[in-house]
């Protein structure tokens, strides 16, 4: 089946102005990186560099966490906690207004599709900031105690596939509860965050709140260990999360860390097929499955299984993939060549051990970073595919008969992330929802995010939420 | 304690002091004990010294009484305490004597702390229906869902028992990680470890499902760092380790990303929504 032919419908990228190099922002201001080294940062829908970043070494960082310090010190700890929600509500409001802007730099900088950053991320960062702007004043009524305290400088280490949205999970709270932050960006996606310390200008934020240092992963190995930081907050490997883990055992700081996933979309024989489908597709091939509670893992009754995979396919077979600009575009770009090695070596593996690769006819285009919609079939629990993070549009097939085996195999993972259900039977779903060993449980849905729902995941997927009452924890130390 | 020889002339029937282990009391596979001493440095009592593979079969005791545990009702949970502390109650004398030997307090001293941990005891037994609504939530989502989120046990917690008040802070880490539905696995108290074997007959007797909670006596410096990269232990109270312990145990942890905690307050909520994730789950809501 051919898709409608449709005629390119292309988002200006007019509203936004990149920089030929972008600073380091410390201290309310940019400022010149120590280091004086700048790296490229490059749109992977094209191949092309879109600016020079400055790679932020030790003393760079080390600026960043004094500004911190002495922002907490001198002006943040002393500020009336509805005045610091105030600003809170000032960078939400200049979110929004200012939202198209970010969403085309997201894309340009990310490669997700625009209908993407403009419809979800963008809006749900604003968000984050007007949810978490209200808790400022409020926080004897957060669950942690009466007088709850910030721990003060805060390092927060963000990964690639929601740059703005996984800087609104960290930052909102963070100042909310009266700590000062030192930020380290993803290396390919930096942009947004540079933008983001312009908003946080014209909100007269107090200088220092919050510090910018842009890097790889040295410069967020140098904030973990920098003995300033009071406490760390990660999004990213589960790798990463266990060697942050270790780097802060037998100090004072803790952590919060938003780590890898495996989920299980689990698909009853009595499900609402045709919205399942939707919500399969919705689970894996969402921002190019660059989504740690990508619903990775189909496990569909058997009965039912040629039904589900011949809609699947179907389905699949009208996914738009190309410019991420294009408002029609369903997949974008991968985010960078590591990634789509790893994406390739992965599916490569599937493969050779013996699984059934299929994608849609779907052609590719040439320049930059692009992967199709991949399912694999005949899939077992052993398979590389059924067990490590792929983090990429690969979704692995797997059957069950009974409702005990599905939950088996669903919690047959180190990682504890999310899960989806698809069944008519409310007291099914409960019985699944409440066996899963999952922190976010998503029934007849999936891949829904809120502000005022905590996030977070079992097991090796993390420490800590995210959102919520729940998240406010992570930024509070107990009170009496 | 009863003296070997009491005033009478009757010769004492001592206690053995063994490890518990799925409702059982074993001796320790490794066949080794250490000599506990009272206050004054009199021997007391030969309490097992446990191995590693004690420890591993308190694991696998603990993870096997995991499923039934943490899915009995609340209500079943809370009066199972509250049966604990009406045994710890009748099971006083022997406490105290135990205390007053070990810690070197006054008799009167003790009996406070044995009351002290019937009264613990009850508290956390009242807590088991009532944390999910302490620590849940529904949350106002911004669409037509239902969202709402609650606290789920963890699952095998090891406790690392502070030691002075022995028996007080024994009781108060067990009640607050099983309370929720956790299963435990002791490592008592090296100094003052024989509390923790009488109050294990006291749970063996209070309904408590065989592997919910097993206790073993020995080195916590030889014992912490098998617990901390054991992959089938999900939590640590690492309340009575060292500093350098807690190090060591949290380096080892970072392996399996154990939720290691230590507490200082014995009578708190949070205690227990220490060992206990959040779930959330959301639901279209349309007709």
């Amino acid at each position: 089946m051919n898709p409608f032919e449709y005629a390119p419908a292309l988002e200006s990228t007019s509203i936004v102005t990149i920089a030929e190099r972008y600073k380091l922002f410390i201290n309310g201001k940019f400022v010149a990186p120590r280091s004086g080294k700048y790296f490229p940062t490059i749109n992977p829908a094209t191949g092309k560099t879109l600016s020079q970043i400055a790679e932020a070494n030790a003393a760079d960082v080390d600026l960043a966490v004094k500004a911190a310090r002495e922002a907490y010190a001198k002006v943040w700890s002393k500020l009336s906690a509805s005045e610091r929600g105030k600003y809170l509500f000032r960078i939400a409001r200049i979110l929004q207004e200012r939202a198209r802007e970010f969403a085309v730099l997201e894309t340009l900088d990310n490669g997700k599709p625009i209908r993407e950053s403009r419809d979800t991320d963008i809006p749900l960062v604003a968000a984050h900031f007007f949810y978490h702007a209200g808790w400022a004043d409020k926080l004897n009524f957060a669950g942690v105690g009466e007088q709850p305290k910030p721990y003060g400088v805060v390092g927060q280490i963000i990964p690639w596939n929601f740059p703005m949205l996984m800087l609104a999970w960290k930052v909102a709270p963070a100042l909310a509860t009266g700590n000062t932050v030192v930020l380290k960006p993803a290396e390919t996606t930096s942009l947004t965050a540079l933008l983001f310390a312009e908003v946080c200008q014209q909100a007269g934020l107090p200088a220092g709140v919050v510090n910018i240092v842009t890097g790889a992963g040295a410069t967020g190995a140098t904030l973990v260990n920098h003995p300033g930081i009071d406490k760390i907050a990660f999004t990213g490997s589960t790798d990463v999360g266990k060697l942050i883990a270790t780097a802060i055992a037998g100090t004072k700081k803790s952590a919060t860390l938003e780590l890898g996933g495996k989920a299980a979309n689990i698909i009853y024989d009595d499900a609402a097929i045709d919205e399942a489908v939707e919500g399969i597709v919705n689970g894996i091939f969402f921002n190019q499955g660059h989504v740690c509670c990508a619903g990775s893992r189909l496990l569909v009754q058997e009965n039912i299984a040629d039904e589900v995979l011949e809609k699947l396919k179907v389905r699949m077979s009208h996914i738009r993939l190309g410019n991420p600009l294009d408002k029609n575009t369903d997949i974008g770009a991968i985010n960078s060549a590591a990634q789509l090695a790893k994406i390739r070596e992965l599916s490569a593996a599937g493969e050779a051990e013996g699984a059934e690769r299929w994608s849609p006819p779907c052609e590719l285009p040439t320049d930059g970073f692009w992967f199709a919609p991949t399912i694999f079939t005949g899939v077992s629990q052993t398979h590389r595919i059924a067990r490590e993070e792929i983090f990429g549009p690969v979704l692995s097939v797997l059957t069950f008969r009974t409702p005990q085996e599905a939950i088996e195999k669903a919690n047959n993972t180190p990682y504890g992330l999310s899960a989806g259900i698809w069944s008519e039977k409310g007291s099914k779903i409960l019985w699944t929802a409440s066996k899963l060993r999952a922190g976010v449980i998503w029934a007849n849905t999936f891949n829904k995010f809120d502000p005022a729902s905590p996030f977070g995941g079992y097991k090796e997927s993390g420490w800590g939420r995210e959102g919520g009452r729940h998240g406010l924890a992570a930024y509070l130390k107990a009170g009496k | 304690m009863k003296m070997a020889i009491s005033p009478s002339g009757r010769i004492d029937v001592l206690k053995t002091y063994k490890l518990f282990i799925g409702g059982a009391f074993p001796r320790s596979e490794s066949g080794r004990v250490y000599s506990i001493k009272d206050f004054k440095g009199t021997h007391l009592a030969n309490p097992s010294l446990a191995s590693r593979k004690d420890l591993r079969d308190a694991v696998v005791a603990a993870r096997s009484a995991f499923p039934g545990w943490s899915s009995a009702t609340a209500y079943n949970r809370g009066q199972i305490l509250y049966r604990m502390a009406e045994l710890l109650e009748g099971r006083s004398e022997q406490l105290v004597a135990e205390l007053v030997a070990l810690e070197g307090i006054t008799a009167r001293a003790a009996g406070t702390q044995v009351q002290q941990s019937v009264d613990l005891l009850v508290w956390y037994a009242g807590w088991s229906d009532k944390i999910a609504t302490l620590g849940g939530s529904t949350n106002c989502v911004s669409g037509p869902y239902y969202n709402f989120s609650t606290p789920e046990p963890i699952g095998v917690v090891a406790i690392f028992s502070a030691a002075k008040p022995a028996l007080r802070n024994l009781v108060g880490a067990i009640a607050s990680v099983i309370t929720s539905g956790n299963t435990a696995v002791v490592v008592a108290s090296e100094k003052f470890p024989l509390p923790a074997i009488t109050f294990s007959e006291i749970m063996a007797t209070s309904d408590l499902p065989a592997g919910v909670v097993n206790v073993l006596t020995g080195s916590s410096s030889e014992l912490a760092p098998w617990a901390a990269s054991h992959m089938d232990i999900d939590a640590i109270d690492a309340s009575g380790l060292t500093p350098k312990q807690l190090k060591d145990s949290q380096v080892a942890g970072a392996q399996n990303l154990k939720r290691i905690r230590v507490s200082d307050e014995l009578d708190s909520p949070l205690r227990i929504l220490n060992f206990m994730e959040i779930k959330t789950v959301w639901h279209p809501i349309g007709i």
